[in-house]
């Protein structure tokens, strides 16, 4: 019964941008407003729900690879043979997240050229060090009891680590992911300027030709998309670590 | 049948287990006691290669333990701790089935030795299997535990403390059923406590250990009588020594001749029972009673005190 508003508000917040994109020219009378006189309220230039689709796809993909990356090293650097590893994978994870975005962009271009690419290496090198500290965390604090129980039955490390340790740190892991995940939708927008297909269109677009509705539409969609994400892997966790007891 | 054959580990320069040599017969409950960091828990987890001894051998049936991969060789034994270890984000019947599933048991078989497991353990198969194990309480985590450690028929158990974590009413009751079941299977069971009390009530022989190296490795009688330091008298309490000596005999054999009035006490029944019995009702004799209700005789006051005297 607790759960039933904030969740009808989150069905509300999904219909309403659903029907936004597929129709955006309904909203039309609410935006009209924001813009002067003759300029259009609804961005124009292309399909916001391909763009979404795309932005959805980069933001996707990144985070893929990221979590592919981050908790194989998580794994690794938690072994008795990588242990030490694990000075050098932070180090990598967290220049990782100290270069701004904006500066891997510029520094990528010129390597792979405009388009997605630059902005994929952005958001993966970005995405890298909440995945990959969860991971560890998770990993590392796994209940000694557990472990040896695990061990004194006989089964092989890799037996422990699909059948035991990664089922229990999966809520830690994906509280990671949801991390980077909101980040990087975020920071996607700005793969726009190196002309990666991206909600970031729009809101540029709004800036360029001093269009409110424009910049509104653009930072609303990615701020809703953010928000029904975050919740969905939230809930996701809940119910994980009811099922691994750790509630 | 286990074998130690002068067992070593060290950690750096200190020897945790100082060149232990034992031989563990098979179909006996062999408790190891001692205090902390006197190198029990290690000892115990050789057997297993849960750790890995530096020098020294362990034969199990005749055969190294090293001459399989540890962890199949773990498959064999059968293993509880304290605390249960319990897979959380499994079910009942899912953590009994770890082991046979590693084994590769067919489905039938697995999910027979999980119901056979559960009812032996006074658990409802079809109310308990499917739960998990934060939703029982600690005495029943603890049984499934064991239950756990006994499903792939090991001929060895090894057991870490397994009742450390139970209240005392729960614990004397997991400690009986831990008799009752080795008597059903005839398991080899090693048990590590401090518990001086649990060793007694459970062991057909004790070995003390202190500082890496066994004092002493007897039954409990001869433990008893015939300390063989200083240490192992102070581990079993020397003010409790005459009441640990009647807890291990039974009523039968302090039975004399005679006649008594008043409620009978059975055969079986520990002489320590018999003392509490005596000493409650304010009597001098109690009449002994068999299975079948005959009358055996009586055990009196002055008989238990005799039994209960240092043994010349």
């Amino acid at each position: 019964m607790k759960r039933l508003l904030p969740n009808l508000l989150r069905l509300a917040a999904l219909l309403v941008l659903i029907a936004f994109l597929v129709q955006p020219a309904l909203f039309e009378p609410l935006l009209k407003p924001l813009v002067q006189a003759n300029a259009p309220a609804v961005y124009n230039q292309g399909s916001l729900l391909s763009l979404t689709l795309s932005h959805l796809a980069t933001v996707f993909a990144a985070t893929l690879a990221a979590t592919i990356v981050a908790v194989g090293l998580a794994i690794l650097v938690t072994r008795p043979i990588g242990a030490e590893f694990l000075p050098l994978s932070r180090s990598l994870v967290n220049i990782g997240q100290t270069f701004p975005p904006v500066a891997v962009l510029a520094l990528a271009v010129p390597a792979v050229g405009f388009g997605e690419k630059p902005t994929l290496i952005a958001l993966f090198l970005y995405g890298l060090l909440p995945i990959f500290e969860n991971a560890m965390t998770g990993l590392s604090t796994l209940p000694p009891a557990i472990t040896e129980a695990a061990r004194g039955t006989g089964m092989t490390a890799w037996q422990r680590l699909t059948r035991v340790e990664l089922p229990l740190a999966l809520p830690v892991i994906l509280a990671g992911i949801r991390l980077s995940v909101v980040i990087s939708l975020a920071t996607a927008t700005i793969g726009s300027t190196v002309a990666a297909k991206t909600l970031g269109e729009v809101i540029i677009a709004g800036l360029q030709s001093n269009n409110l509705a424009f910049v509104l539409q653009g930072g609303l969609v990615v701020a809703v998309l953010a928000v029904l994400i975050y919740d969905t892997f939230s809930a996701l966790e809940r119910v994980l670590s009811r099922r691994a007891g750790r509630i | 049948m286990i074998e130690i054959d002068s067992i070593t580990k060290r950690y750096g320069e200190t020897a945790v287990v100082d060149s232990v040599s034992m031989t563990i017969a098979p179909h006996t409950i062999t408790v190891i006691v001692g205090t902390s960091g006197s190198g029990k828990t290690t000892l115990m987890r050789m057997i297993n290669r849960l750790v890995e001894p530096t020098s020294g051998t362990i034969l199990i049936d005749g055969a190294d333990n090293r001459s399989i991969p540890g962890y199949e060789l773990r498959r064999r034994i059968g293993y509880a701790i304290q605390g249960h270890g319990l897979f959380p984000h499994r079910t009942v019947a899912e953590n009994i089935a770890t082991v046979p599933t590693l084994l590769g048991w067919e489905k039938s078989r697995i999910a027979a030795k999980v119901k056979e497991l559960l009812s032996l353990f006074q658990l409802d198969p079809a109310a308990f299997g499917p739960r998990y194990p934060h939703e029982l309480s600690g005495g029943q985590q603890q049984r499934v535990g064991v239950a756990r450690a006994l499903a792939a028929e090991p001929n060895i158990l090894l057991m870490d403390e397994p009742f450390g974590a139970l209240d005392p009413v729960i614990r004397a009751k997991a400690q009986d059923d831990l008799l009752a079941i080795q008597k059903h299977f005839g398991t080899t069971i090693v048990l590590v406590t401090h518990d001086m009390e649990e060793a007694f009530h459970l062991a057909d022989r004790i070995a003390v250990m202190d500082k890496g190296r066994i004092v002493q490795y007897a039954a409990p009688e001869e433990m008893l009588v015939n300390p063989a330091t200083d240490f192992v008298e102070t581990l079993i309490g020397a003010g409790e020594r005459p009441f640990r000596l009647l807890s291990i005999g039974a009523v039968a054999e302090a039975a004399e001749a005679g006649e008594a009035e008043g409620e009978p006490i059975a055969a079986t029944s520990s002489q320590r029972d018999a003392l509490s019995a005596l000493l409650w009702s304010g009597r001098e004799a109690l009449p002994v009673v068999g299975a079948d209700g005959a009358r055996l005789g009586r055990v009196t006051l002055a008989g238990l005190a005799r039994r209960a005297a240092r043994p010349q």
